[in-house]
């Protein structure tokens, strides 16, 4: 299981890596933290002829807090984002996603962004970036455009990256006043891949009861799967909330599968039950 | 047909090494073959099982999913790296044999630079944190059971000694 | 020394990074890879290798062809097959490389030898192979329609069909006040050590003479095949097991294809030639194990005695049988546990499918026996709404019925008959552990909590020590040090350790003065091997002989040299002296190392023991200087042969919670009594205890080996073949019983598969008392609970 021959090139500033990405077209491949593309290069399921390290690119290794949000590198390692306090402050929801994906020696490495790039349907990123409704800055020679999440994420492991773009950038905006989030997940062993994952985000008005409420799945279709709850659960109190509806209507929208690990109907029942518990927790933070 | 051979520097251990290898060459068949460090071990190339990491500035990583060029300028620690300065068994692995926490060896070289680095971001871990911590790596022989012990016995043997 | 559990004298090197296993050696050895079948059943109709031919670093491409080219040697015939068996009447081996047809995916087509590994699999991505679909047959249900045939000359694919009985078992039944029918299911799964095999060949082309390292189990009889097979004789041949990342079974299988092919090709090349085996290598073309459907019907009175038990099951065996219908007879007969089911029946048909091979993993065939009697005590206590401990202790065989007669024959071709065991106390012990009697309440805590529990409970006996032999070799030299071989191999098993506490206390040597080398055919030449829970038993009792030999000599020398008689001498410390006799005081003592030299009288003093030796005068002008009947060196052979084999038992108990919602299972406690007699190295057997049970629960919560219907193996990776991490398995609480065994002079038992032989039946048993829905297919997932509860509720 050893990778086949591709061309490296290990850019030093971020211009030079997007002229090489540019000249590599779609024979170009970005290597950041590489936990989910070495695999696939040691198996020799993928054999891309050129490979561009941007781990030189200290620029973009940054973790950076705001009253709008969270803005994440390219290099920003899943740890780095993890520990980070004035993130975890801002946007609470991205350090309890992220401490699910694999384990602590993976996330040394991996990066956010790569793993939003990777679009794994059973990916964390992916969905924290969904249900907040934040963005993607994807640069290339002398462009950059921004896209937002509702359109990133095109098919299992297809992201709207373009042959020669660079993700440079992941914004997650700060969800509003009195909300509070949470992730549940169920995986066979602790650090696999979730067979169902879900982040719940719950916006209470000043009375205390639901305003807003919205969820994202995981591994239940090609895509997270965005369900916005409001309507199922608006007016209730926020911890006497029958979740129920609630999950009957996220049923009706996600679309999962049967694989060696897990039926498609299990799946479906445990997106019930891990939005009701995940959407009670979430109320508990918004309210406190 | 020959590939490029990238010149890469590395401070393995503490003692700088440069070696010229194809960019493909994994940072784990560097550290074996090309600087003849063998105690860092293949179990799945596949980022898994975790017989294969080590420190990379610190920072625990898989070896296997690691390219060695990508570690240019790096300072990598491995099993061997762990050893007291006089060349006898270091803290960890000193607890590893006190404890009977290894039978083939073969997953150690992961537990002990894992735990090497914990231990010195935690360093009094309570057994349920010392689970955790192992949490990632996985083991055949053992159970866990005694690599848990392992891990609060060198916490107790770094408590012991005056730094 | 016996019985102390001092730490083990191989960590040091292991934990540091100084281990030497397989791919660690021949750093500049040329590297083989292998194109692999990625069909479950073709025909290879061409091989082009015309894009491989101008890769840099490309050394050699074999084919079959090559071997069949090579009329020197053996290498064209198909692998042995090891152990035959009378109802074993249609055996099937492979080819080392593939003839004409793969039988599963994974079967080696073409050999590459390259300068590394890398461009190895470079050449094999270019070789192009063209095959000839041929209907591929999956699973036991298929094997048993036979509406395809895996081999063509065996149209129902029935390898082998066997029955034994003991009584008219159908007779009892249909006479018996009660009786109940299980249909049960056991899924495949594997041993899957962290270290792959690996095979590295070294040819001495002046001196004709061959080296091969394999991380085999067996490197003795490895020695055998590949002088048989590559016609080199005995003598110039030697096969080493370097430090091996564990075996659980899976290397005990000999030769592989690539233990052949390596060692040819180095031949051939004149080069060193090493090939260490990947993952993906591991999970297509090693072997598998577990995988059987099984019928009960048993007849049992209103005690819940066993009247008759007739047990009919199909054993799936993978397309080739080397290993013989080991693990299918250890079903039959292990399956009888602790008890004594009045007349028994068993019969099994072992079937092929186009999978890989099935061979011993850890248990060989005993989980398989537990699941089934153990899943039949617990629907006879639930029949009768008995306490499951209490239908099982109804059923013991008791302490005084030992020895025990089956009536049957065991996998050594030696009588089933129990020598000892005290299961009664046993049990005693298992349910205080766990307290057995206090679940009740404990589950109504629970369950005002809203939580789910269930207690589970699973005995089992196990035959270790199987024969034919083990054998040491002791030397003590002019050092003082004493070095002892054994034959057999070690897979992290403490070999280096517990050997040397036995001979540290035979010879009356400090244990770090011993040295022990396992698994090295220049240091030992005959041996069976490593498994069936049989090298402490085996070799530890060799190297007890050999020890008391040796001591024998050495007091007969030393008495010689002291004027005394050798029943007066004791030795401690490494030094001979006359009981009584103050240490250091002259006159009487001699030190072991003195002895060693005075036991080789040669006429030059090679070093400052020999000098000093010479104070001591021993001999006599009216006898030669050795004696007829005697050999120079303090050092001797001796081997351990045993009547039959040694049973040791054990019973497990867990207590699981289940997530109401979720079908989540959660293992709270896991509770052991185990009885191996006498235990040389508590913790070291403990260790092997907490591995065996850490396997049990991977076997029975989170590990199955997945083929689709095209012999596709669908989880051929880590990622999907779930192994458990340390969040898995909970905390093991264990104790134990030591009834000696008669049969030894160590009176020891084995205890090595000890830990993983009850888990499913365990688990299965913890999880329907949770649930208190019937189980009778494992492995269970939280998917596979989730849509047992929905059957049950329709």
């Amino acid at each position: 299981m050893k990778p086949p021959v591709f061309e490296y090139h290990r850019p030093e500033t971020v211009d030079e890596a997007l002229s090489v990405l540019a000249e590599a077209g779609t024979d170009g491949k970005v290597l950041a933290g590489g936990q989910s593309l070495v695999p696939v290069l040691n198996m020799r399921l993928a054999a891309p002829r050129h490979l561009v390290d941007i781990n030189r690119l200290a620029d973009l290794a940054y973790v950076r807090s705001g009253p709008d949000g969270v803005r994440i590198g390219a290099l920003a390692r899943h740890a780095e984002v993890e520990r980070d306090g004035p993130a975890h402050a801002a946007v609470p929801l991205l350090r309890q996603a992220l401490e699910n994906v694999a384990h602590p020696t993976i996330r040394n490495r991996g990066t956010t962004v790569g793993s939003i790039v990777h679009a794994d349907p059973s990916g964390e990123a992916p969905a924290v970036l969904t249900l907040l409704g934040g963005s993607m800055k994807l640069a290339r020679a002398g462009s950059t455009r921004t896209v937002p999440a509702a359109e990133f994420f095109v098919a299992p492991l297809e992201s709207a990256l373009r042959p020669g773009e660079l993700a440079v950038e992941a914004y997650f905006p700060r969800p509003p006043d009195r909300s509070g989030t949470a992730w549940r997940e169920v995986s066979r062993r602790h650090g696999d891949y979730a067979l169902c994952g879900v982040g719940v985000l719950v916006t209470l008005d000043d009375d205390l009861r639901v305003a807003a409420a919205r969820a994202a799945f995981i591994s239940v279709g090609p895509t997270p799967v965005l369900v916005d709850l409001t309507d199922a659960v608006a007016g209730q109190q926020y911890d006497a909330v029958d979740w129920s509806a609630a999950a009957t209507l996220a049923r009706d929208r996600i679309e999962p599968e049967d694989d060696i690990h897990a039926t498609a109907s299990y799946r479906a029942h445990l997106a019930g039950v891990l939005l009701g518990r995940a959407g009670a927790e979430a109320a508990g933070r918004a309210a406190a | 047909m020959t590939e490029t051979l990238h010149e890469t520097r590395l401070v393995v251990n503490g003692v700088p090494r440069t070696v010229r290898v194809p960019a493909r060459r994994l940072l784990a068949d560097c550290l074996r073959v090309d600087l003849g460090l063998t105690g860092t071990h293949l179990g799945c190339e596949h980022g898994v099982c975790g017989a294969c990491t080590v420190l990379v500035d610190g920072q625990p990583m898989r070896s296997c999913l690691m390219f060695a060029v990508s570690a240019d300028g790096a300072e990598i620690t491995t099993t061997e790296g762990c050893r007291a300065p006089d060349g006898g068994l270091g803290p960890v692995q000193q607890a590893f044999q006190e404890c009977h926490g290894l039978q083939c060896g073969f997953c150690t070289p992961g537990f002990i630079t894992t735990i090497t680095a914990y231990l010195r971001d935690n360093p009094a871990p309570s057994e349920a944190e010392a689970r955790e911590a192992i949490g990632g790596n996985l083991c055949r022989c053992t159970g866990y059971q005694n690599i848990v012990k392992s891990v609060l016995r060198a916490a107790e043997i770094q408590g012991e000694v005056v730094p | 020394m016996f019985g102390e559990p001092i730490a083990r004298r191989e960590d040091p090197r292991l934990v540091s990074g100084a281990g030497r296993y397989l791919d660690d050696l021949g750093p500049s050895a040329l590297a083989a890879a292998f194109v692999r079948c990625p069909h479950a059943h073709a025909r290879v109709t061409d091989i082009d290798v015309t894009d491989a031919l101008d890769v840099d670093g490309l050394v050699a491409i074999y084919t079959y062809d090559d071997l069949a080219d090579d009329t020197a040697t053996r290498v064209a015939e198909p692998l042995p097959l090891l152990i035959p068996h009378p109802a074993l009447t249609q055996p099937r081996t492979a080819y080392a490389l593939v003839k004409d047809v793969a039988k599963h995916v994974g079967e080696p087509i073409v050999m590459v030898v390259a300068t590394d590994r890398y461009v190895a699999e470079d050449i094999c991505d270019r070789i192009r192979v063209s095959y000839e679909f041929l209907p591929p047959v999956v699973g036991v249900a298929a094997a048993r329609e036979a509406r395809h045939a895996v081999h063509a000359d065996v149209p129902d694919n029935v390898a082998a069909h066997l029955l034994q009985e003991v009584g008219d078992a159908r007779a009892a039944i249909a006479a018996a006040p009660h009786t109940l029918e299980l249909d049960l299911e056991i899924e495949r799964s594997a041993s899957m050590p962290m270290e792959g095999k690996g095979v590295y060949a070294r040819w001495d082309a002046a001196d004709a003479s061959l080296r091969v390292y394999s991380s085999t189990q067996t490197s003795t009889s490895v020695r055998f095949a590949l002088a048989a097979k590559l016609n080199i004789p005995v003598d110039r041949v030697e096969v080493i097991a370097p430090d091996v990342g564990g075996g659980f079974g899976v290397k005990i299988v000999h030769p592989w294809p690539e233990e052949v092919l390596v060692p040819w090709a180095a031949i051939r090349l004149d080069r060193e030639v090493k090939w260490s085996e990947d993952r993906r290598e591991h999970f297509v073309s090693s072997a598998h194990e577990r995988g059987q459907q099984q019928k009960i019907r048993v007849g049992f009175d209103d005690d819940g005695r066993i009247q008759g038990l007739d047990v009919e099951f199909w054993h799936d065996n993978g397309a080739y049988t080397p290993y013989g219908i080991i693990i299918p007879i250890i079903t039959s007969t292990q399956l009888l546990g602790p008890y004594k089911p009045g007349a028994y029946r068993v019969e099994f048909r072992s079937l092929y499918t186009n999978t890989v091979m099935v061979t011993p993993y850890r248990g060989a065939g005993r989980p398989q026996g537990v699941y089934a009697m153990e899943r039949t005590m617990d629907a006879i206590a639930a029949r009768l709404r008995l306490d499951r401990a209490e239908v099982r202790e109804r059923n013991f065989i008791q302490p005084h019925e030992m020895p025990y007669d089956h009536q049957l024959t065991f996998q050594d071709g030696r009588p089933l008959i129990y020598d000892s065991g005290d299961f009664p106390a046993s049990l005693e012990k298992l349910k205080k552990l766990v307290d057995w009697d206090g679940f009740a309440a404990y589950r109504d805590a629970a369950r005002a909590e809203g939580r789910r529990v269930g207690i589970g409970l699973a005995c089992y006996v196990e035959g270790t020590g199987v024969g034919p032999y083990e054998g040491a070799h002791i030397r003590v030299e002019s050092s003082g040090k004493v070095v002892v071989s054994t034959g057999l191999t070690t897979q992290g098993q403490g070999h280096e350790t517990v050997f040397a506490q036995i001979a540290a206390d035979e010879l009356g040597v400090p244990v770090e003065d011993i040295s022990v080398t396992t698994g090295d055919t220049r240091r030992f030449k005959y041996a069976v091997g490593t498994f069936a829970s049989r090298a402490a038993v085996m070799s530890g009792n060799a190297v007890a002989l050999t020890a008391r030999k040796v001591r024998a000599k050495a007091l007969r020398i030393a008495a010689e040299a002291l004027e005394a008689d050798p029943g007066d001498l004791e030795i401690t410390d490494g030094v001979v002296r006359v009981k009584g006799h103050p240490p250091g005081a002259s006159g009487g003592e001699i030190p072991l190392r003195t002895v060693a030299v005075l036991s080789n009288p040669l006429r030059y003093a090679f070093d400052e023991e020999s000098k000093r030796a010479t104070q001591f005068a021993v001999g006599s002008s009216d006898k030669p200087p050795v004696d007829e009947d005697d050999e120079p060196g303090l050092e001797a052979t001796d081997y351990y042969s045993p009547m039959q084999a040694t049973f040791a038992n054990g019973m497990h108990a867990a207590i699981v919670e289940t997530d109401p919602e979720t079908a989540e299972i959660k293992i709270l406690r896991y509770c052991v009594v185990h009885d191996c007699g006498p235990m040389i190295n508590p913790r070291i057997v403990e260790g092997q205890v907490h591995g065996g049970v850490a396997q049990g629960i991977g076997g029975a919560l989170y590990e199955r080996i997945v083929y689709d219907e095209n012999g596709q193996l669908l989880n051929a990776s880590y990622m999907d073949f779930l192994i458990p991490y340390a969040s898995e398995v909970p905390v093991i609480e264990t104790d134990h019983l030591e009834t000696p065994t008669p049969l030894n002079p160590l009176g020891i038992k084995g205890a090595g598969e000890a830990g993983v032989i009850p888990g499913s039946a365990l688990l299965a048993s913890a999880i329907e008392d949770a649930e208190g829905i019937t189980i009778t297919r494992m492995p269970m997932s939280p998917s596979d609970l989730f849509h047992l509860r929905q059957g049950a509720t329709e």
